[in-house]
């Protein structure tokens, strides 16, 4: 049917935390948000609470995407930074890992320089962290590592699902 | 492509609302989001003109509860329907993983519906979906408006597997939850299957 699904396990989801929270660290920034380009949030780090982080991601992947399709317009390949600066908060937005959406909200704590430095490094580890993913992913599909949740449900639990 | 994370116990899927201009895409999410318990759904974001057409998408996400210990999301989505919102429509198609076509059971709105199931089963096609394979139902809209065309009639021309069909008035919420209910159970049974 459709591409292959996206699976996020314990084990990597710890590691996409602990990079997002020192990228939050080092980059001075209020928060940090890591999303699937379909518009899914992966992970998050810092004063998350005061955001609609559903919202955020739906509208970031619909902003990239409409970027990416201005991009491709003009014969680039992808815009790989985008930046929007307000009046007191900012936000970064880059491509990781060709799959995912790294979001830094900042204010003026930080600068726009810091930010893009810190998220440069932290690209190099999010991408070690999404090969191991897609690796496990592999697997995964060979049956090695975890079995479905889903292999086992029933027309019931799907009926239970939509009880009025 | 649905998003399966181990860490939170989540399941995320992305269900798209398409069909051409004026069909009630935006009419079937409103009508969800006014009848759905705030604890389970999120804020629904439009993106409209300023005459409250769709410019870009409609989003709601929508918590059903959970399936064998995971909390079963769906993300749903509409596209602007107006034929020169192409390059847009052709986005939120991405990563989906079940579509609602809308029709508009207006006589004269028919040759817009044949129209707009052609652009979709193209703009799949461009994204590496097949419709034939895609979680897929079609809802006859506005079976409330005097001049409509009989539904068999609408169903041999409108017809692309023989899918799921539901008449629907989404002014009122008639058919609007079965036509949901429908698409989501192909998509958590095609789940089951992988």
């Amino acid at each position: 049917m459709c591409a292959a699904d996206f699976v996020l396990y314990e084990e990597e989801f710890k590691h996409l935390e602990e990079s997002l929270r020192r990228l939050r660290q080092e980059a001075n920034a209020k928060a940090v948000f890591l999303i699937d380009k379909n518009g899914q949030q992966i992970a998050s780090a810092g004063e998350v609470e005061q955001f609609d982080t559903t919202s955020l991601a739906s509208l970031t992947a619909g902003n990239v995407a409409a970027t990416d399709g201005l991009a491709k317009l003009i014969g680039e390949r992808e815009f790989s930074v985008l930046f929007h600066e307000g009046l007191q908060d900012h936000i970064h937005i880059s491509i990781v890992a060709k799959r995912a959406i790294l979001v830094v909200i900042f204010d003026d704590r930080s600068s726009l320089g810091l930010v893009r430095l810190r998220v440069k490094r932290a690209n190099a580890d999010l991408e070690k962290i999404f090969e191991v993913m897609v690796q496990k992913g592999e697997k995964g599909a060979g049956g090695t590592v975890h079995a479905s949740p889903f292999s086992e449900i029933t027309d019931d639990d799907i009926d239970a699902l939509f009880g009025e | 492509m649905t998003f399966i994370n181990y860490a939170s116990k989540e399941i995320n899927c992305k269900i798209v609302y398409y069909g051409p201009g004026l069909c009630g895409k935006t009419t079937n999410l409103q009508y969800i989001y006014n009848k759905t318990a705030p604890e389970s759904k999120g804020k629904m974001i439009s993106l409209a003109t300023e005459a409250d057409r769709t410019l870009f998408f409609d989003f709601l996400p929508l918590d059903l509860g959970s399936i064998r210990g995971f909390t079963t999301r769906f993300h749903l989505y509409t596209v602007p329907g107006q034929v020169f919102y192409d390059a847009s429509r052709k986005l939120i198609l991405k990563g989906v993983d079940g579509v609602i076509f809308v029709a508009d059971s207006q006589t004269e709105r028919m040759e817009a519906n044949i129209e707009s199931i052609r652009n979709l089963e193209q703009n799949l096609k461009e994204h590496g979906f097949d419709l034939s394979a895609v979680p897929y139902a079609l809802q006859f809209n506005k079976r409330d408006i005097p001049n409509v065309l009989p539904v068999e009639e609408m169903y041999r021309t409108l017809n692309y597997k023989r899918e799921p069909t539901f008449e629907a008035v989404a002014t009122t919420g008639v058919g609007v939850f079965d036509t949901l209910k429908s698409v989501a159970k192909q998509i958590l049974i095609e789940l089951k299957k992988r």
